[in-house]
């Protein structure tokens, strides 16, 4: 996958963007010449001479933006209403023409659009039934550009711990073996049934979870479980101004979670604690590095431009920012960090050391198991 | 191959100051033993990132070999206990992941034991030998058929069979 930071200059002022609101949908190329719309300078419009002709100049009409939800908790959604009052400035410069969550649009509405009428699509969650398939294929055909909305849609997300189990490994757990299942009659969601009234139907649930991009090709990603509100704004001005980094992208700054965290002054150059220790067994200095007081904190791993959130709440990153360039197997190599903190010499030390860390696919794979190079446990 | 028997790819990773000496010894006294390994020489088992195992895992290895000095020995004092920690917690979520003990191995070898070499290799290929080719599940690629099935197609075109 191909990833490049987001320059400065990448996060325009809101000043910028109101000036270019008027926007049509002209024809849309289906290559965009992303790869030559870094910013330089302007044309007697004010434009960059990189303007996205996606985006047209016509002043009748605004820019087509879709938002959709794919297997998701919703929290993706609520982060779009997050951007508080920046949201009239979204709604102000862009036509929101599709957006189950929150306004009443089919997906006849978006059948019945032309090929690349919607300049954006954000997808959010990760894709594990037909119809999320068939939804995130539909999309594509419509929209210029697809962006990857969250960790879900991202590198997998929560869902994709669901790769640790077989298909029917997650159906029995769901409608039998769960503690508050009670189905005596063992049933089981059916893709089709036949009522008096009619077959009804059910979309198909796939074998294994995948992220957007294994469905379907994606232009940028917006890492985050949900994306913070900075990353949202920014990459939303810079597809109204047209200041895109090549395609591939991933919208959020290419240094490590640690480089912006406020404790970062008090993590010591070598770390060497005995053991790990989980959030709720100790009361963790509020000042001090989280992980040199031995509790996982994935920092050094993990893609900055949260404004360390999690960390500011006294807990340790888990790694929704995602992988850092040039990393190849999240999971691995927030592993490999973690395990060179610890000072155990010893395989009885190690194990004591280790001893805290009980589930470490779901530690290190928390939101990216589907992205990573072992994608599903072997067998699914 | 010829034979019908399964030939697994073995991927060795031996420190450049004990193992991969040890290595060296046991090719110099002739010992023979199975051509299934193909050994990447790193300075220090402490080198080994643990990506380096899913990346091998991934292209086509059926099993992954390492391989550093003794504890105590490690030219760089802690690589190989560096090498030890890692090593523990990845074959836990690699158990996780359902790939088999056998399949992933650490061992002490001193440049001395070129025995040791003879012996883990000849081991360890017996071991993965019985379980079979490790089918990791395809990763799915975009406009391609949705259904995913456990085959190892890139095995064949990354790593060339013994
Ligand atoms: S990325 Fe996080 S917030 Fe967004 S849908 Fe997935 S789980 Fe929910
Ligand atoms: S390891 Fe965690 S707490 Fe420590 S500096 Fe990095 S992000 Fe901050
Ligand atoms: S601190 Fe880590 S887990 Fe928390 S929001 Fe930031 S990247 Fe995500
Ligand atoms: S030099 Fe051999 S393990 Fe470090």
């Amino acid at each position: 996958m191909l990833s490049n930071s987001v320059t400065a200059s990448f996060f325009g002022s809101g000043a910028q963007r109101n000036g270019r609101k008027r926007l049509a949908v002209t024809e849309l190329p289906r290559e965009l010449p992303l790869g030559l719309m870094e910013p330089s300078g302007t044309d007697e419009k004010g434009l960059s001479p990189n303007y996205p002709r996606y985006l047209g100049e016509n002043v009748m009409s605004k820019p087509k933006v879709g938002f959709y939800w794919c297997a998701s908790c919703g929290g993706c959604e609520e982060a779009i209403v997050d951007l508080a009052a920046d949201i009239l400035g979204v709604v102000a410069a862009v036509d929101i023409v599709f957006w189950p969550c929150a306004m009443d649009f089919k997906r006849e509405d978006v059948e019945a659009m032309a090929d690349g009428e919607m300049a954006v699509c954000f997808v959010n969650g990760a894709v594990r039934t037909s119809e999320q398939l068939e939804m995130a294929e539909l999309l594509r055909r419509k929209a210029g550009l697809v962006v990857a909305f969250g960790s879900c849609a991202h590198t997998g997300g929560i869902p994709g711990l669901a790769n640790l189990y077989s298909r029917e490994g997650v159906l029995a757990a769901a409608y039998d073996t769960a503690f508050s299942t009670l189905n005596p009659e063992g049933m089981r969601p059916q893709t089709a049934y036949a009522a008096p009234e009619g077959t009804v139907t059910l979309p198909e649930l796939h074998e294994t979870v995948k992220k957007l991009d294994q469905v379907i090709p994606v232009d940028y990603y917006l890492p985050g479980c949900p994306p913070p509100v900075k990353l949202i704004t920014g990459a939303l001005g810079a597809i109204l101004e047209g200041k895109l980094p090549p395609k591939g992208s991933i919208l959020a700054p290419e240094i490590a979670l640690c480089s912006e965290c406020p404790r970062r002054d008090s993590k010591p150059e070598k770390l060497d604690f005995t053991e790990f220790k989980r959030p709720h067994q100790i009361i963790a200095d509020p000042e001090l590095c989280l992980l040199a007081q031995g509790l996982l904190c994935l920092g050094p791993s993990t893609r900055a431009g949260c404004d360390a959130a999690c960390i500011k709440g006294n807990m340790p990153c888990t790694g929704c920012g995602g992988p850092l360039e040039g990393s190849k197997d999240f999971g691995a190599n927030a592993l490999s960090a973690a395990a060179s903190a610890l000072e155990a010499t010893d395989d009885a030390s190690i194990a004591v050391g280790l001893a805290e860390v009980p589930d470490p696919a779901g530690a290190f794979y928390r939101y990216s198991l589907p992205a990573s190079l072992l994608y599903a446990k072997k067998g699914n | 191959m010829s034979d019908g028997t399964f030939q697994p790819r073995i991927v060795a990773f031996f420190c450049n100051w004990c193992t991969y000496t040890a290595a060296d010894l046991a090719g110099i006294s002739r010992m023979s033993y199975e051509a299934n390994v193909r050994v990447v020489r790193l300075m220090c088992s402490g080198r080994l990132d643990p990506q380096f195992v899913v990346v091998a895992l991934r292209q086509g290895a059926d099993g992954v070999l390492i391989g550093g000095c003794h504890p105590g020995d490690c030219h760089y004092q802690v690589g190989n206990h560096k090498a030890l920690r890692r090593f523990t917690l990845l074959k836990r979520l690699l158990r996780q992941m359902g790939i088999e003990d056998e399949r992933v191995r650490l061992e002490w070898i001193a440049a001395s034991e070129g025995d040791k070499v003879q012996r883990v290799i000849n081991e360890m290929v017996a071991q993965v030998r019985t379980l079979g080719p490790l089918r990791l599940t395809d990763i799915p690629q975009p406009h391609g058929d949705v259904v995913i099935e456990p085959s190892c197609c890139c095995a064949e075109q990354t790593m060339p069979a013994p």
